[in-house]
């Protein structure tokens, strides 16, 4: 287990090798970071412009007409505009926000201090890939200035709507090309990103670093790391096969016999289920890709603020093996009513069901972390414990749409909105801020403020279940997702509902204004952070705040306990990891 | 601090289950011989789930009410028994709900999607294309013409592609905008898509089911109660997916058999 990057490096002179075209993993990480950021914002205004929409269809939003002079003349925005501002949402979201700011974001930053590393195993590919995801990015946000307009297939882009072009309406032009394009490039960085955490966390850890001492959000990146390099492995093939069907006239996932717009395609032999397979088979781990750098932070973050270990780490660690395995056996529960064999409906409905039984034990295994500990409040813990709560609502959520016979029902509605949106969306959300908190007066040497950090939390808190809850009783009542508008006589009774939701989330919006405002007053005037401001255990905390360039100042420590040895007696109630035996 | 948290938490948790108690949205009343049964797995589903939600909303609150206010004070105390009592509770609870919800919902989900049609159930042919749903019916010669791709069109209204000057099958064909059915008599749908995916879904009839481009997709119900209901698009077909819908009309037997009579065929 020794440390194998042989050279301390100094620190690079230039500008450019420094702050843009860094290698350093801790620049590359906050790199990430701040591309989620763009990304979070350009989703949510996005979904606000759709709510406002849903709740006030006939009214102009200001401004808009002047942005979008197409897909909003005059502010209200059309059908076509409607699907590609959520293809485009969902997509951000997923991918640029979920995926890059738990996982590659803090990732990279943490991943190798926790191990005691100077930087990742390959800085260079690691530098590499933060670039590619940025031109993946690029490449999705042109979709929006493209003649025909962005993509509207959703995020799912299910073939044949993705794969027949122009024919199918608008937005299946260059939008939806630049849409694979996009995700294609995105898999490569994702692939480069997990090999180089899986290689850093195996070979990199330093003298006493035993797995069993590995802090648990590593654990988790690293178990993250294995279920990416597989998941997006699929997608990035399925992507390239969806790119030829659009420009390369292959009919991979296009049958015979299609006519669009009055026009017999000339495709023959493909079959709109393997995307859906193949698109599923990556989809479902990308749950737990977004959610389990989640479970990591809060098993990581909870300890430190229960001033107690974390109840049953093996068990933890193991919980969180049986979801990355199981993640692969489920994928067919979102293609029950798809057509596919019914029988197989049943099959996959079991390991569904059965997966949520890791996900309970690690939920009551942070509530038993709460018992008899001695808990201290702070808006990063908040988070934490945000986080079980809506975690525990969208998880149970599930339950419904894991059964094919309550799907039958539910499938299509808002039910399935909500269940994912608190369950990945909003948890995942709240893994992100909890870190923030927790982790930015090491990032940038200064402590945010607190008490804006818990305005923060409780208006988000009380805000999201706002939107989101109610959106179970849309589903309930029958309300299908993805519509522009609610033409359907049984809909109407439910658009006051629908105002409601569209209040909250304005307000939920709102109020990040404060975790905005308090990053960027705190990064620049915030009092001073010292090196271990929480009390807390693991190796970020044994260095200085923020890290220098190789990390440990050329003295890499030697770990001698576990990564949560709190409540010990005397007059400190922990024993850091790097501490003398 | 921490008895505000569980405040708050207990609030969203009553609250939240009490519009569920309450029925404010609901599911709107079944017409189906099979919706009572998906009801009651739903019913089920949701009394189990609401008594987990509950419980483990309220013993977050409990526990972070309770041990925010210890302050530096006394020793921390492990849980009781340690992690085990925790994976045993969740394995045994979870995993007893998987059995039961799996061995109840698996016969009722077999009842829809994986038992053949009634005998004499009557058939129908749907068509589904960007943005409408056609529904075709044999005839008085109880047979379908054969589908062309090649003579799809819409301008001349020739939805299914049929071919009567060559297909004597085809000439008899009845073709309408509204799925029109008896009520207590098992009707089975064959699913067609034109041009890309789309879904059946009506509310009342409890059932929803893929229509894939490629693929001939059967689905059998038997609706009980006459009236006219909704049938909406559930899979994103485009832009004008919102308005894609039909009407579905449960007839009873006598007014069904009159209003067949009086169709023309289509073409």
């Amino acid at each position: 287990m020794t440390h194998s990057a042989a050279t301390v490096q100094s620190p690079p002179q230039s500008f450019l090798r420094r702050h843009v075209f860094s290698v350093d993993h801790k620049v590359i990480g906050r790199q990430y970071l701040d591309l989620a950021l763009v990304a979070v914002v350009t989703g949510m205004v996005l979904s606000w412009i759709m709510r406002f929409h849903l709740g006030w269809p006939d009214t102009p939003v200001p401004g808009l007409g002047k942005i979008a002079p197409t897909g909003a003349a005059g502010g209200v925005i059309t059908p076509e505009y409607y699907l590609a501002l959520m293809t485009m949402h969902g997509t951000i979201m997923v991918f640029f926000v979920l995926t890059t700011a738990p996982f590659a974001g803090f990732g990279n930053f943490f991943l190798p201090i926790h191990i005691g590393a100077e930087d990742m195993a390959f800085p260079r590919i690691n530098m590499t890939s933060f670039w590619v995801t940025l031109v993946a990015f690029l490449v999705l946000m042109a979709a929006f200035f493209v003649g025909d307009g962005p993509p509207l297939s959703g995020w799912t882009a299910y073939a044949p709507l993705s794969a027949v072009g122009k024919d199918a309406g608008p937005g299946q032009g260059a939008g939806q090309t630049l849409w694979a394009v996009s995700i294609a490039i995105f898999c490569v960085a994702q692939l480069l990103g997990s090999l180089n955490f899986i290689a850093t966390t195996l070979d990199l850890r330093t003298r006493g670093m035993s797995l069993a001492r590995l802090p648990f959000a590593t654990w988790a990146w690293f178990i993250t790391s294995v279920i990416a390099l597989i998941a997006f492995a699929v997608l990035l093939p399925a992507c390239i096969l969806l790119i030829l069907d659009r420009v390369a006239g292959t009919s991979f996932f296009i049958p015979a016999g299609l006519v669009i717009s009055d026009r017999l395609q000339e495709h023959a032999g493909g079959s709109p289920l393997l995307w859906q397979h193949l698109f599923w088979f990556f989809g479902h781990p990308e749950v737990y890709i977004a959610i389990l750098p989640g479970f990591g932070i809060v098993s990581q973050i909870l300890p430190v603020f229960a001033r107690k270990p974390l109840l049953g780490p093996r068990v933890f660690v193991a919980c969180l093996i049986a979801i990355a395995f199981l993640s692969y056996t489920v994928w067919g529960h979102h293609m029950f009513l798809s057509g596919m064999n019914p029988l197989s409906a049943t099959l996959f409905s079991v390991p569904t069901l059965v997966i949520t039984i890791p996900a309970a034990i690690i939920t009551l295994l942070w509530i038993g972390t709460i018992y008899g500990s001695r808990l201290r409040l702070t808006a990063a813990s908040l988070f934490a414990l945000g986080f079980v709560s809506v975690f525990v609502s969208g998880g149970l959520s599930g339950f419904f749409l894991a059964q094919p016979a309550t799907d039958i029902y539910l499938h299509g509605t808002y039910f399935v909105v909500a269940h994912f949106h608190f369950v990945m969306g909003v948890a995942a959300m709240f893994g992100i801020f909890a870190a923030t908190y927790f982790w930015f007066p090491k990032m940038f040497g200064r402590m945010m403020n607190e008490t804006l950090g818990k305005w923060h939390f409780w208006l988000t808190f009380i805000g999201v279940y706002c939107v989101f809850m109610p959106m179970h009783y849309l589903g309930l009542a029958g309300n299908v997702r993805r519509y522009s508008a609610f033409t359907d006589d049984y809909l109407q009774p439910l658009i006051p509902l629908h105002r409601f939701i569209t209040i909250a989330a304005l307000f939920t919006g709102a109020v990040q204004l404060i975790f905005f405002f308090n990053l960027v007053r705190s990064r620049l005037r915030g009092p001073a952070a010292p090196a271990n401001p929480w009390e807390a255990t693991t190796l970020e905390w044994s260095t200085s705040s923020p890290p220098p360039h190789d990390n440990f100042g050329g003295h890499p420590p030697v770990v001698t306990h576990g990564p949560d040895e709190f409540g010990a007696a005397g007059v400190r109630d922990y024993v850091m990891q790097a501490e003398p035996q | 601090m921490g008895r505000l948290f569980a405040v708050v938490v207990t609030l969203i948790a009553l609250a939240s289950t009490a519009f569920v108690v309450l029925h404010t949205w609901w599911l709107p009343p079944d017409i189906s011989t099979h919706g009572s049964r998906i009801d009651r797995q739903l019913n089920e589903t949701m009394i189990v789930v609401g008594v987990l939600f509950v419980a483990a909303q309220l013993g977050l609150a409990y526990f972070v009410w309770r041990f925010s206010a210890r302050g530096a004070g006394g020793p921390i105390k492990t849980f009781p028994g340690g992690p085990k009592p925790m994976v045993v509770l969740a394995t045994v609870l979870v995993g007893a709900e998987i059995l039961v919800l799996t061995f109840v919902g698996s016969k009722v989900w077999a009842e829809v999607y994986q038992s053949p049609p009634a005998p004499g159930a009557l058939q129908i042919e749907v068509q589904a294309e960007q943005f409408a749903f056609y529904f075709r019916y044999a005839g008085a010669d109880k047979k379908f013409g054969a589908m062309h791709p090649e003579l799809m069109n819409d301008a001349t209204e020739n939805f299914f592609g049929l071919d009567p000057a060559n297909d004597t099958t085809a000439r008899d064909d009845i073709v309408v905008g509204s799925l029109v059915i008896p009520a207590n008599q098992p009707v089975v749908l064959q699913l067609h898509a034109k041009d890309v995916s789309h879904s059946f879904y009506v509310p009342e009839l409890r059932i929803q089911q893929d229509f894939v481009p490629g693929m001939v997709i059967p689905l059998h119900f038997t609706a009980t109660t006459p009236g006219k209901y909704e049938l909406v698009c559930t899979q994103l077909c485009g832009l004008g997916h919102y308005n894609m819908r039909a009407f579905v009309e449960v007839k009873s037997p006598a007014e069904f058999d009159e209003w067949l009579k009086r169709q023309e065929p289509a073409l």
